[in-house]
């Protein structure tokens, strides 16, 4: 371990810094942070509208709009699973079963994607975990 | 691929799904209310709908979906009495393709009973409905059984510039295909369609039942998933001097039906999926009618659910309405001479209904 004496001057430098630097941001930061979540959104719009599976058939088949996911009740249980399950969870079963495809890495860009646009078409609809 | 007849027991025998077909229909009989003024017999018809039968290659299909159609095949076969006919509610393709359409006509020539084909936008869209005409069944046309008149439309015609806008057939068939596209546009009957069914009705007496046959809603539900017809009410109003007028149509997967003035309206069940109600998608208004009782939410675990197919038939002089779904109890919906209106039989009263029926 390092000896205090070592640390001090670091210590000292962070002290003296003003607070404003922070987690002060401006409307530019805001814009630009909305941008990057559209981007995100608008890929998983696109992956939500192709057939990901081996099969021809697409999310949108089942789901227009996203239309019955209900990404605000997750987690929740799932008895066919026997456990409580996640949104992603979900996501995967269906890439797995009515697309017959192979299911995504929890944490790939494209899971992520498909997510954001999900909740995006469920905006404004309060969260009610565990509902069915 | 047809199923032979010991292919077809041996399947039977294996899902026991025999006990719960429905061997009789449950006769209907209304002591009140305002009758038809004119005579019919008592006939049943069947109808399938939204196959959307999807070519993978070669002759590789999505198999859910040929499942759905084969099941209801099978089903209406084993009907007793036979239905007087089918009616095939249009979207037998997912892309309009020849693979889609043949692959669909080789599965439907399994059935016994004559079919009646209404053409939907799935169908059409790729070639602008030239195989179907050539091959399946004119696009609208009308025919009489047992004193009623029945009358097929191509509802889901659009405007001239919207089909005009592609640079090829499948990329216009795509966009028409995706039901949440906001590139998308709405249906239609047009112009030329409604000045032949003036023509085609004139010749009836107003007490005689009429049966519209068409693929999209003839009435307005939800115009961002194209649940809506854009001359409806010119349809409506041509409809408008008979007593009694049923509009049967597909496109929408699920429970619904409706009473607007002279007219009741049914929707029929999908074999391929069920889809939302409108009122699951928050961010846009929309017109579910409000006598609907929603069917129940689909189980997602369960491939067929939400699906099935319908049994008719006039025995009360109106018509009653069976719908045949696979995965939950049978449904009828049966129109109400009293209240003038469709109802269900078991769970119209708000009191009766249950928890899968409430749709977020």
């Amino acid at each position: 371990m390092k000896s205090l004496k070592t640390w001090l001057p670091a210590l000292t430098i962070l002290a003296l810094t003003p607070l404003a630097q922070g987690d002060e941001f401006t409307d530019e930061d805001l814009k630009r942070w909305q941008a990057e979540y559209e981007k995100v959104m608008e890929k998983g719009e696109k992956l939500f509208h192709s057939t990901l599976g081996s099969n021809k058939v697409s999310c949108d088949q089942c789901h227009p709009n996203g239309a019955n996911t209900h990404p605000e009740t997750y987690p929740k249980f799932q008895k066919q699973l026997g456990k409580v399950a996640t949104l992603r969870e979900m996501i995967n079963w269906c890439l797995k079963n009515p697309l017959q495809g192979k299911p995504l890495p929890l944490d790939s860009d494209e899971m992520i994607a498909l997510e954001a646009y999900i909740t995006w078409e469920r905006r404004g609809v309060p969260l009610a975990p565990g509902k069915h | 691929m047809a199923v032979n007849r010991r292919q077809f027991l041996q399947r039977m025998a294996a899902t026991g799904v025999a006990a719960t077909l429905p061997f009789s229909l449950v006769e209907i009989s209304w002591g009140m209310g305002k009758k038809p003024t004119t005579e019919h017999e008592s006939f049943t018809f069947a109808y399938i709908s939204d196959s959307h039968l999807t070519h993978i290659k070669g002759n590789q299909f999505t198999r859910n979906f040929d499942q759905g159609l084969r099941k209801a095949i099978m089903e209406v076969n084993l009907m007793s009495p036979r239905p007087d006919f089918v009616i095939y509610g249009g979207d037998l393709a997912q892309l309009g393709k020849r693979e889609e359409l043949d692959h669909g006509l080789e599965l439907m020539s399994a059935l016994r009973p004559p079919v009646h084909w209404v053409t939907g936008e799935h169908d059409f869209y790729l070639d602008m409905g030239k195989f179907w005409e050539e091959k399946i069944s004119p696009l609208y046309y009308s025919f009489d059984h047992k004193g009623v008149h029945f009358v097929v439309l191509n509802s889901i015609l659009t405007y001239e510039d919207w089909i005009k806008r592609w640079s090829t057939p499948m990329e216009r068939m795509l966009n028409m295909a995706r039901l949440d596209n906001p590139q998308g546009s709405p249906f239609m009957v047009g112009e030329s369609q409604l000045q032949w069914l003036k023509e085609d009705l004139a010749k009836y007496d107003v007490g005689t039942p009429v049966v519209v046959l068409s693929h999209s809603p003839l009435y307005k539900i939800f115009k961002p998933w194209n649940f809506w017809t854009d001359d409806a009410e010119k349809v409506q109003k041509l409809l408008q001097r008979f007593q009694r007028v049923t509009v049967l149509h597909g496109h929408v997967h699920q429970v619904l039906y409706n009473q607007i003035g002279n007219i009741t309206f049914y929707a029929m069940m999908a074999t391929a999926w069920p889809w939302p109600y409108p009122v699951s998608y928050v961010q846009k208004p929309n017109q579910v009618p409000k006598l609907t009782v929603f069917m129940n939410r689909a189980d997602p675990f369960h491939e067929r659910d939400g699906t099935g197919w319908d049994i008719l038939d006039m025995d009360s002089g109106a018509i009653t309405n069976h719908y045949q779904l696979w995965m939950n109890e049978n449904r009828t919906v049966a129109f109400d001479f009293k209240l003038e209106h469709p109802v269900d039989l078991k769970y119209q009263a708000p009191d009766k209904r249950i928890p899968p029926q409430f749709h977020y």
